[in-house]
């Protein structure tokens, strides 16, 4: 297969309520992208499009793809709408890549939104638990938070898991996110702050659990040709691994076996977890796409080998239990790894440099992609160029991972059902 | 008459709903055993791998499975109290919302503790099913209480 490059990124800035049109936000996040590469990519060059949204209840309008390619005027250009969950963007990233790679397309614009501002909050998390099973599990518990919870609690007990540790995610989040521009929330918490707060689903408080957003997101993936063409200083990313992972809809039903090793991983550090996961307290689906993604980079080392992760915290329980499925650390040491200060930046991986989903939002349909435009400018070094706003306060070289030369995004959908994985480097190739 | 919540850009209250006429199809047995106060799960003929919600075909090799009833006493595997909900349940909070553990079944049940404190649940307490006389078609036609 050939190499396929990320080129350029753009984003709207999520917000509770956007008042423009998907498409119109659609056409705004192509712009920033477009005028990033300073007129060196016209629209008559963007062979194919793939369109990621999720939720047709919250679009109120089907086909809602065909909206948008005709507004970005793409029409007839071949298109397809990807939809996972809320691994949505992710895997609508995978399907570019597949254009690329496999010469239907030398260059693919993807992109993707959602607009969840138009329902109130309860219909809304109605909406996406009707993302669970319908016969069995949403008449029952019918609310996301509530399942991710049930995990939580589970990881807690077998682990000693704190409630501390998923606070001091959260705080973390919304501290890098105070200098992310593009973030729904800047706000200030502390651990207290958050323990304290308003309980949704025990022991998940609302400063950890993401916020229904409006936003759109896109990158554009070209041919090495093409990015060499359209970034003339060098300053794109290749996708060197991806992966996908999926799991059982009900959680329930996920089995209790043995840990998948990743690449270089001896499986007799699991010893005590066999025949107990994933149970309900790991992601499975996450491990098998860090796994191939890992293998296609040639990761066996993910601590040395990955300069910063964005992931998908829509709980800050679920980023706790993702570095464990990614290798960041031990299965059942995400707290203490927290504790040492692991995912900080200047730690051994930032994870969220950008603010996550908690404290950027959760577009669903635009969030695994906003995270590949995160992971882009970073590599780029470009953070401060495109976070920056000096009116809101927000110094983006504050988030900046220094000399980073290989990232990870991950992108996943309910409870671990899809996720996909992809890891993003600097042209000259990632070594810290 | 429709609303209209602002001018400029205009927003107007759009109204949708629907009723749908849905089938349990291969699980249905399930449903009418909440009725006959029965948790009916089934076996995979192969490989033996146990299922509640049950299947028709093994999640594991695809085989053709059988039902047979489950115990109706068990084990909390893991729980939350929720405080929010999806608009639907809004008016039922807060509850407890649990996986359940029976004896000879791989997976854990999807269900509601009641009958007791809130914060008085915890994993690992001892639990049985009680039925609803008058059922929904639910899985919310059974439940579970401390034992």
């Amino acid at each position: 297969m050939r190499k396929v490059c990320v080129v350029s990124g753009g984003i709207t800035k999520f917000a509770r309520a956007n008042l423009d049109t998907q498409e119109a936000m659609c056409k705004d996040a192509l712009d920033y992208a477009l005028d990033d590469l300073d007129g060196r990519l016209d629209l008559k060059d963007i062979q194919t499009t793939i369109c990621t949204y999720f939720s047709d209840h919250f679009e109120g309008q089907l086909l809602f793809d065909s909206l948008t390619q005709d507004y970005l005027a793409m029409c007839p250009k071949p298109s397809m709408r990807i939809e996972g969950g809320g691994a949505t963007g992710g895997l609508g990233i995978r399907a570019g890549y597949m254009d690329v790679a496999s010469e239907l397309s030398d260059v693919c614009l993807v992109y993707g939104f959602e607009k969840m501002s138009e329902v109130n909050t309860a219909k809304g998390n109605e909406f996406i638990a009707l993302a669970s099973d319908t016969d069995f599990d949403y008449p029952v518990g019918g609310f996301y938070s509530g399942y991710y919870a049930t995990m939580a609690m589970r990881h807690m007990y077998e682990f000693g898991t704190t409630a501390e540790q998923l606070g001091m995610i959260a705080v973390k989040n919304y501290d890098n996110a105070f200098n992310n521009r593009w973030a729904q929330k800047h706000q200030r918490w502390t651990v207290e702050g958050v323990l304290s707060a308003r309980m949704i689903s025990t022991p998940l408080t609302l400063p950890m659990v993401c916020v229904m957003s409006d936003g759109a997101a896109c990158v554009i993936l070209c041919t090495e040709e093409w990015a060499k063409r359209l970034r003339p200083d060098g300053k794109y990313a290749v996708i060197t691994g991806l992966g996908c992972g999926t799991d059982t809809m009900r959680l329930g039903d996920r089995p209790r076996g043995d840990v998948i090793p990743l690449p270089g991983e001896d499986p007799a550090r699991y010893v005590h977890l066999k025949g107990k996961w994933p149970g309900t307290h790991s992601f499975r689906g996450a491990r098998e796409a860090a796994r191939q993604a890992y293998l296609m980079a040639g990761i066996t080392a993910p601590l040395d080998q990955i300069d910063f992760a964005e992931v998908h915290d829509a709980y800050a329980s679920s980023e706790l239990q993702t570095y464990e499925d990614l290798g960041f650390c031990m299965y059942g040491e995400g707290g203490k790894w927290v504790e040492k200060g692991g995912p900080y930046i200047g730690g051994e991986v930032p994870v969220n440099p950008s603010g996550g989903l908690t404290a950027c939002g959760h577009p669903v349909g635009a969030t695994g992609i906003m995270q590949g435009v995160f992971a882009l400018w970073q590599l780029q070094g470009a953070m401060a160029k495109h976070c920056s706003d000096a009116e809101m306060g927000c110094d983006g070289s504050k988030i900046q991972i220094e000399s980073a030369t290989r990232g990870l995004i991950h992108s996943h959908a309910g409870t671990g059902t899809y996720i996909a994985v992809h890891m993003l480097e600097t042209p000259e190739g990632g070594a810290k | 008459m429709t609303h209209v919540y602002n001018v400029k850009p205009l927003q107007v209250g759009r109204h949708y709903e629907i009723d749908y006429i849905h089938s349990y199809g291969e699980v249905s047995e399930f449903f009418v055993g909440l009725k006959q106060r029965k948790l009916l799960a089934t076996r995979c003929l192969k490989c033996g791998a146990t299922w509640l919600p049950p299947r028709r075909d093994c999640g594991k090799c695809g085989s053709r499975t059988e039902w047979f009833e489950a115990p109706l006493e068990g084990k909390v595997h893991t729980l939350s109290v929720l405080h929010f909900a999806a608009e639907s349940f809004l008016a039922e909070v807060p509850f407890v919302l649990a996986y359940v553990g029976l004896p000879g079944i791989d997976t854990v049940f999807l269900t509601r503790i009641k009958d007791c404190k809130l914060e008085d649940v915890y994993i690992g307490m001892p639990v049985r099913a009680r039925f609803r006389r008058l059922v929904n078609w639910t899985p919310n036609d059974v439940c579970f209480v401390p034992v």
